[in-house]
């Protein structure tokens, strides 16, 4: 009985408050979400046809159009830094996992973590001023260039994680029948945790596709048809911004549907990753 | 007997040269990517610094203090006057008024979502769905402010001004693009820094802490406030620090919300500036001593948060090995 506690004590009270109070403050978080991602499925979904995805977007006043053109920069865009950044990502996840000390892994570790909190318009900044400004011109190369460094610690940080959970029993065993190092991750390590590598991958790309500020003054941006590397590229996420504040009605509503694809693109690959991240083969 | 063991073929061979030279040649690629990352850093630091030097050599220190800029006026033979501090006032402000509301939401839902007052199941769900919100692209948080957000909070505004406009934070009339709304959506941005940071701290707290306070007569709450928090705490401090790094540096959802006018103005309504709208929208029409003051700035924004990011990851990795 001296055990028990009543529930009018001063104590039970405040800790009820608190608990009310914390779930609240989790409500609190979750109404943005709710709130963004309705609004989009819902000024974007009215614009969701073929137009939208084969056609240019119109002129200012002229109806109908699409936003076929930053689909496809954003597609060339993207496409190309995963070209730079994959490789480099995934091999100094390779150096860090296998072949370093680890007072280096921990300092390259720390920088990758530095480098993924560097604002994205810096990483704008430095494409701008070592390729626009020596070309002079704004291009898809340097978009791309930018948008690779900013998927570069993403994917290091998965591979890193994905090549620590293969278990050293099968590194042994490869090196014990006579295969060199490089066979040994190559062929062993990297096919049995490249499942994960993939999610990384892609969860990198779905959120390069919608970066805006290493894009705006290095891609800039065109109402035609990207035709040439070293020439300003549109985007999606460039048009977004572009015609969001515009007064035109039509232009606007192109915005909401580019958001859209941009949204469903995040969503998708995050809770696609979500359940194969879930699903550890060891 | 020894002359024949001599002569026997040995069973294991030494590996063949070639594989040798693969192996070496393979470690050292990647080794190259590897340190290319801390290359990465240190050539933007550089890059930015030396593509500066013009508007450190014309305008000094006096850079960060001066209130003007204007590309087209003439002064003491160069043209243009440039000066940040009204944006490096924006960039502050909007960060600590984000931050002053993501704290007690993050951390309070960190709490929340660590302790088991919901069944595992859902709890995973809800992180989660708090985590998706930094997936969400910051365009999107832009467009998504002008036509919802802006109208929204514009008569509670009013209504605040109205009443209270001799506080200075609400006094201006609301216009409608202003630090107010950009430190909202910056709070929404931060806030799964913060809760999955503050999470990871809590949840990794020895569980011998919180049995032995229940132990000892402690409610939940009592448990909370004076066992787990202090023990959490340098990791929480950690994740409000990369919260505030991430806050310094949102772009594209500021430069559409904010207004971009470059006033020092403390009214939670009027327009100003940040540093990283600034370089949004002056960088693809820039020319000459212009593009040399933007990246001025930019050396200052990559600074000032590289500086709070490493003090964030140097706090967050002593948490690790504890």
């Amino acid at each position: 009985m001296y055990l028990s506690r009543k529930s009018s004590d001063a104590r039970s009270i405040f800790n009820k408050a608190m608990t009310i109070l914390a779930g609240t403050l989790v409500v609190v978080a979750l109404i943005p979400l709710l709130a963004v991602l309705s609004y989009v499925l819902i000024k974007g979904f009215g614009r969701l046809n073929l137009d939208l995805l084969t056609k240019l977007p119109p002129p200012p006043m002229v109806p109908g159009g699409g936003i076929a053109n930053a689909i496809v920069g954003t597609l060339i865009m993207v496409g190309l830094a995963s070209l730079i950044s994959v490789p480099i990502g995934i091999g100094s996840a390779i150096f860090l996992s296998e072949f370093s000390n680890p007072t280096t892994a921990q300092w390259i570790r720390f920088a990758t973590n530095v480098l993924n909190g560097v604002p994205s318009i810096i990483l704008g900044v430095f494409a701008y001023s070592v390729l626009v400004v020596t070309t002079k011109t704004f291009s898809a190369y340097a978009g791309a260039v930018a948008l690779s460094i900013l998927m570069l610690p993403t994917i290091i940080r998965t591979t890193d994680e994905a090549l620590k959970i293969v278990p050293q029993e099968i590194r042994w065993a490869s090196l014990g029948i006579g295969a060199a190092k490089y066979q040994t991750v190559l062929q062993i390590v990297l096919p049995a945790a490249l499942p994960t590598i993939v999610t990384g991958v892609t969860l990198a790309i779905a959120r390069a596709a919608g970066e805006t500020a290493p894009l705006i003054f290095t891609a800039l941006s065109t109402q035609f048809w990207p035709n040439s590397l070293s020439q300003p590229t549109p985007s999606l996420a460039v048009l977004v911004f572009n015609f969001a504040t515009v007064p035109f009605k039509n232009q606007q509503e192109l915005a909401w549907a580019a958001s859209l694809i941009l949204v469903l693109l995040v969503l998708t690959t995050s809770i696609i990753s979500r359940f194969a991240l879930r699903r550890k083969t060891y | 007997m020894t002359s024949h063991l001599a002569e026997s073929t040995p069973l294991i061979h030494a590996k063949p040269s070639l594989g040798q030279v693969l192996d070496k040649t393979f470690i050292w690629i990647t080794r190259i990517c590897a340190f290319s990352i801390a290359g990465v850093l240190v050539l933007i630091a550089i890059q930015v610094g030396i593509e500066a030097i013009p508007a450190i050599k014309a305008f000094g220190l006096g850079f960060i203090f001066q209130q003007q800029w204007d590309p087209v006026k003439e002064h003491d033979g160069i043209t243009g006057i440039y000066g940040i501090l009204p944006m490096i006032f924006g960039t502050l402000m909007t960060s600590f008024v984000a931050l002053l509301l993501a704290i007690p939401i993050g951390v309070g839902s960190a709490i929340f979502l660590s302790e088991d007052f919901l069944p595992v199941s859902f709890r995973t769900v809800l992180v989660f769905l708090v985590e998706l919100l930094a997936a969400i692209p910051s365009v999107v948080y832009g467009l998504w402010g002008i036509y919802v957000l802006i109208p929204l909070i514009r008569p509670l505004g009013e209504w605040l001004h109205e009443h209270f406009g001799g506080f200075f934070l609400f006094g201006t009339s609301p216009s409608g693009p202003g630090l107010l709304p950009a430190s909202l959506v910056v709070t929404i941005m931060i806030l799964p820094t913060i809760t999955a940071i503050s999470r990871d701290a809590m949840t990794s707290l020895p569980p011998e802490l919180r049995q032995a306070s229940i132990g000892l007569g402690g409610t939940r709450w009592e448990t909370i406030f004076r066992v787990l928090l202090p023990a959490a705490f340098s990791g929480i401090v950690g994740a409000i620090m990369l919260a505030l790094g991430r806050a310094m540096g949102e772009t594209m959802a500021v430069t559409m919300l904010i207004g971009n006018s470059n006033t020092v103005n403390f009214s939670l309504f009027a327009p100003g500036n940040t540093i990283s709208s600034l370089l949004a929208n002056q960088f693809a029409e820039a020319s000459g001593l212009q593009v040399s003051a933007l990246m001025y700035a930019a050396l200052i924004l990559f600074v000032l948060t590289l500086l709070v990011n490493i003090a964030a990851q140097w706090v967050v990795m002593k948490v690790q090995k504890f």
